[in-house]
């Protein structure tokens, strides 16, 4: 789907009036999956890359990680996204590296020695 | 938790890790300049709350209501829902399956979750099961039955598989007796599952 092909299809959600919700069952199953959604869209939309080519190393990514079920789907999408980003050049490694370790210093420095155990810490998902 | 590594193949990252990172993604993005303020929060509430399967319904009731309209639906369906002013349908070659007495159509992506977004919002988690993708192929009846579907030995099952340039979506029955209803009450009946087959439409 071409940037302008889902600029339509969002134009047209917009346009659609408030039918009832009733198969509107939440679909991610943390915010940050959505987000990673949103983001890929996004970069879509913005030119940044065509749809089919974002596609193909999400089909890669999960054959080549056959996940059990569908958990992991977004962690797929999350790796096919950073990929193609690096492959684009639209981000280099270091500036993604520093950029994660900044994140993680932030959590660290604000949450102390709290978090011994991975969680997904909802305060800090939106 | 100080080493930062990336782009690991088949690194599972934890939650709160991919948190972090899709937050830090995000910012380096805007940062740069790649991504426009507040364009991710357009597309994530839109295809979290608005899409739905709401476009594809409306597809389906005004095939219900106008036969010759269906019969272009059926023939070729990307061409079809542009008529309504439907865009985005990924590559342009989505499939419709009528389902009938006789025929009942279930649609798949073995692969990974190939789903007409623009039609049905977004899919819903089973249908990117593993135990989803591999058994309905296998046994599609069995796994019917288990999502609540019981489709008479007399009726065929075809098991449609998606693909990148393939996007199926399945014209339900209209259920009897809803001849008084519109097309925007129609619309209202038919559900996510019964556009991928796991579901009849009912009153």
């Amino acid at each position: 789907m071409s940037g302008r092909a889902i600029e339509g299809v969002i134009a047209d959600m917009a346009g659609s009036s408030a039918l009832p919700r009733r198969n509107g069952e939440l679909v991610f199953s943390a915010p940050w999956e959505s987000r990673a959604f949103g983001v890929a869209v996004s970069l879509c939309q913005e030119g940044v890359y065509e749809w089919d080519d974002f596609r193909s190393l999400l089909i890669d990514e999960i054959a080549a990680h056959e996940p059990e079920d569908g958990e992991h789907y977004y962690q797929r999408w999350f790796a096919s996204l950073e990929r193609l980003l690096l492959d684009r050049e639209v981000v280099t490694e270091a500036e993604l590296t520093a950029r994660y370790a900044e994140f993680e210093a932030d959590v660290e420095a604000e949450h102390g020695h709290e978090h011994e155990h991975d969680h997904t810490d909802e305060r800090r998902s939106t | 938790m100080s080493e930062v590594e990336h782009v690991q193949p088949g690194h599972l990252l934890s939650e709160r890790e991919a948190t972090l990172r899709t937050r830090a993604l995000e910012s380096l993005l805007l940062e740069k300049g790649v991504l426009a303020d507040g364009a991710v929060d357009a597309v994530a509430g839109i295809y979290e709350n608005d899409v739905g399967p709401l476009i594809g319904a409306r597809v389906i009731a005004h095939a219900w209501v106008d036969p010759a309209f269906k019969a272009r639906l059926l023939a070729d369906g990307g061409r079809a829902v542009k008529e309504l002013g439907i865009t985005g349908i990924e590559g342009d070659h989505l499939v419709v399956l009528e389902n009938t007495r006789d025929v009942h159509n279930v649609v798949v992506c073995t692969l990974c979750s190939c789903y007409p977004w623009a039609l049905l919002g977004l899919p819903p988690r089973w249908y990117k099961s593993y135990a989803y993708r591999s058994r309905v192929v296998i046994e599609p009846r069995t796994v019917l039955r288990e999502l609540g579907l019981d489709v008479p030995e007399s009726v065929e099952i075809r098991v449609w598989d998606s693909s990148s340039d393939m996007r199926y979506m399945v014209l339900p029955e209209r259920p009897a007796r809803t001849e008084a209803l519109g097309e925007a009450e129609l619309a209202e009946l038919v559900t996510r599952e019964a556009m991928i087959g796991i579901a009849t439409v009912s009153t």
